[in-house]
């Protein structure tokens, strides 16, 4: 599966791109600016699991369902089992997100367009209705969250920027692995035509259920890295619709040419949301949406086409 | 030619809301020969093709596979079996280039489980794809996406999509609708040797007689979802009831 992948050039550029990232916002940019780096290339990582569905046109309104839950699962075990390493709590996240995402694929698999969407918004609103009712969950006022440690020793903001930056490369590395096999081909494929994937012998709601899966995973991810970035976790800012649509809002913007432009449409949209905060308190969601406006008519394939237009890997889709 | 029964059908029928589509169909097919579907529009042709690839269910009947009942297969099922087909309309992925669309076919037919999970774009599996772009003689669309083919190029990618899983059976869905008088034979000489090289049974539904009389042993003609003449094409050709319904 991951044969001569370092040698690759999307995942070069991506290792390269993280080490980028995670200098500039440890050691040169001021601490609000690298926030907006280390929040970005954490919600990356669903944006990531978004643009995988996407690439089936199965488009999740939804996502934050696994978000959340990834989240509330750092803040469970924390709680109850006392874990603040930072490995165990990622792993927690993922297991827990790609277990949920396994069991509600089932019935997902089976649906398409509107409906698949709307299911996904569905599921995500039972969760959070739940959360905002349990008491022993915090409630609407949710939880809080410890530094993360590592091997017994706390980690800081720098140490989480890093392992952050490094979840980023593994996780680049394994969708780039899963894009290019057989099963990630299948992606585009059943887009295009799922009799035809049917008819050569392999089953559409089996690799929708696959894909559903790996989505979940990253969303999960990305819920317990920013659970650990941000020490809080509560419905509002991690399950609610709003949370969903914006991942679906960094999709749209960062396009979906290439597997790092959830990242880059991430740090973007923390940027542009902070500044638009910063400039019009009032008006914000109004530059926001003023700046989708804009992508969709002048860059209809995301910010990753502008670079396309401009680098020398315009060609490869990975 | 081999003489062993490969495809059997009893009593075959389907019907859609009380309308009936097929019935009594009663045919056996043995293997390495190549039959002709004949029969006008919505005579029933492609609703049998349907049943037999498991893209429609019958209401009641039988279908045996090499002696095993397939019945209600799924889709997938018959393609594991080795009852494969190609489709009236082209079933390709449109947006992938022509050897991606292969290389998709041939990892699905030759992979599985973790294996699955390897790069598609291997050498080996890469070779054995050009070699069959070349039988197919689309090897210089390799790179073009297919959206951009003609209708004959996507046909002849419809059947090589279905032949690589290696079918004991292979039913072609009009293989030639919609493709140039000066693409037919060109087409049809293309698919027929290719498969009389690896010895698959064909069952190809078609309009156009001047095929049906070059290149099939067997003719299997249609009328109102009943078949109304199976014999050899220089007499079901001749055929009262085939010249009165489907040659007109």
């Amino acid at each position: 599966m991951f044969k001569g992948i370092l040698k690759e050039q999307t995942i070069q550029v991506g290792i390269g791109f993280v080490f980028i990232v995670v200098l500039l916002g440890t050691f040169i940019l001021p601490e609000w600016m690298s926030n907006n780096f280390m929040y970005g290339l954490s919600r990356g990582l669903a944006v990531l699991g978004l643009m995988i569905l996407w690439r089936t046109n199965l488009v999740s309104f939804g996502h934050a369902l696994y978000y959340g839950f990834g989240a509330y699962a750092v803040a469970i075990a924390q709680k109850y089992l006392g874990v603040t390493d930072v490995f165990l709590r990622i792993l927690i996240a993922i297991a827990a997100a790609g277990l949920l995402g396994f069991v509600l694929g089932f019935i997902l698999r089976r649906y398409r367009e509107i409906f698949f969407a709307m299911l996904s918004l569905a599921f995500s609103m039972v969760l959070y209705g739940l959360l905002a009712k349990a008491e022993f969950l915090g409630s609407t006022d949710g939880m809080s969250i410890s530094p993360s440690t590592m091997f017994g020793f706390e980690l800081g903001r720098f140490g989480l920027f890093y392992f952050i930056g490094f979840v980023v490369i593994l996780s680049l590395i394994f969708a780039h692995a899963y894009l290019r096999s057989s099963l990630g081909h299948l992606t585009t494929a059943i887009m295009d035509n799922e009799i035809r994937v049917e008819y050569l012998g392999y089953s559409v709601e089996k690799a929708i259920h696959i894909k559903y899966v790996i989505s979940a995973c990253l969303a999960g991810g990305a819920g317990g890295l920013m659970a650990a970035a941000l020490g809080q976790v509560d419905p509002d800012s991690m399950v609610l619709w709003s949370v969903s649509g914006e991942l679906v809002f960094v999709t749209i913007m960062a396009g979906l040419g290439n597997i790092l432009a959830p990242f880059v449409g991430a740090i973007f949209f923390e940027f542009i949301r902070t500044y638009a905060y910063e400039f019009a308190p009032q008006a914000w969601q109004m530059i926001i949406g003023g700046t989708l406006l804009a992508i969709i008519f002048f860059l209809p394939g995301g910010l990753w086409s502008l670079f396309q237009k401009i680098n020398p890997f315009k060609k490869e889709k990975k | 030619m081999a003489t062993t029964e490969i495809l059997k059908t009893t009593n075959l029928q389907k019907s859609f809301s009380g309308i009936i589509a097929a019935e009594d169909i009663n045919i056996s097919v043995k293997e390495g020969e190549i039959i002709g579907i004949i029969g006008a529009n919505g005579a029933g042709k492609t609703v049998f093709v349907n049943m037999i690839t498991g893209y429609l269910k019958p209401t009641s009947g039988s279908i045996e596979f090499n002696g095993k009942n397939i019945t209600g297969i799924k889709p997938r099922e018959a393609t594991h079996i080795g009852v494969c087909r190609s489709f009236q309309v082209s079933q390709v992925f449109m947006s992938m280039t022509v050897k991606q669309n292969l290389m998709i076919a041939m990892s699905l037919s030759k992979k599985s489980g973790s294996a699955l999970l390897d790069p598609i774009d291997d050498d080996i599996l890469s070779k054995e794809c050009d070699k069959i772009l070349k039988q197919y003689n689309i090897i210089k669309q390799k790179d073009l996406v297919v959206s951009t083919l003609s209708q004959g190029m996507r046909k002849l990618l419809d059947i090589a999509m279905a032949v690589v899983g290696n079918p004991k059976i292979l039913l072609l869905d009009e293989p030639t609708s919609g493709v140039s008088v000066e693409e037919k034979f060109g087409i049809m000489d293309i698919v027929i040797s290719a498969l009389k090289e690896s010895g698959t049974t064909v069952l190809f539904v078609e309009h156009d007689m001047e095929i049906v009389e070059r290149y099939v042993d067997r003719v299997m003609a249609f009328y109102q979802g009943q078949i109304i003449c199976d014999a050899p094409p220089k007499q079901a050709l001749k055929d009262k009831k085939v010249i009165q319904y489907v040659l007109g």
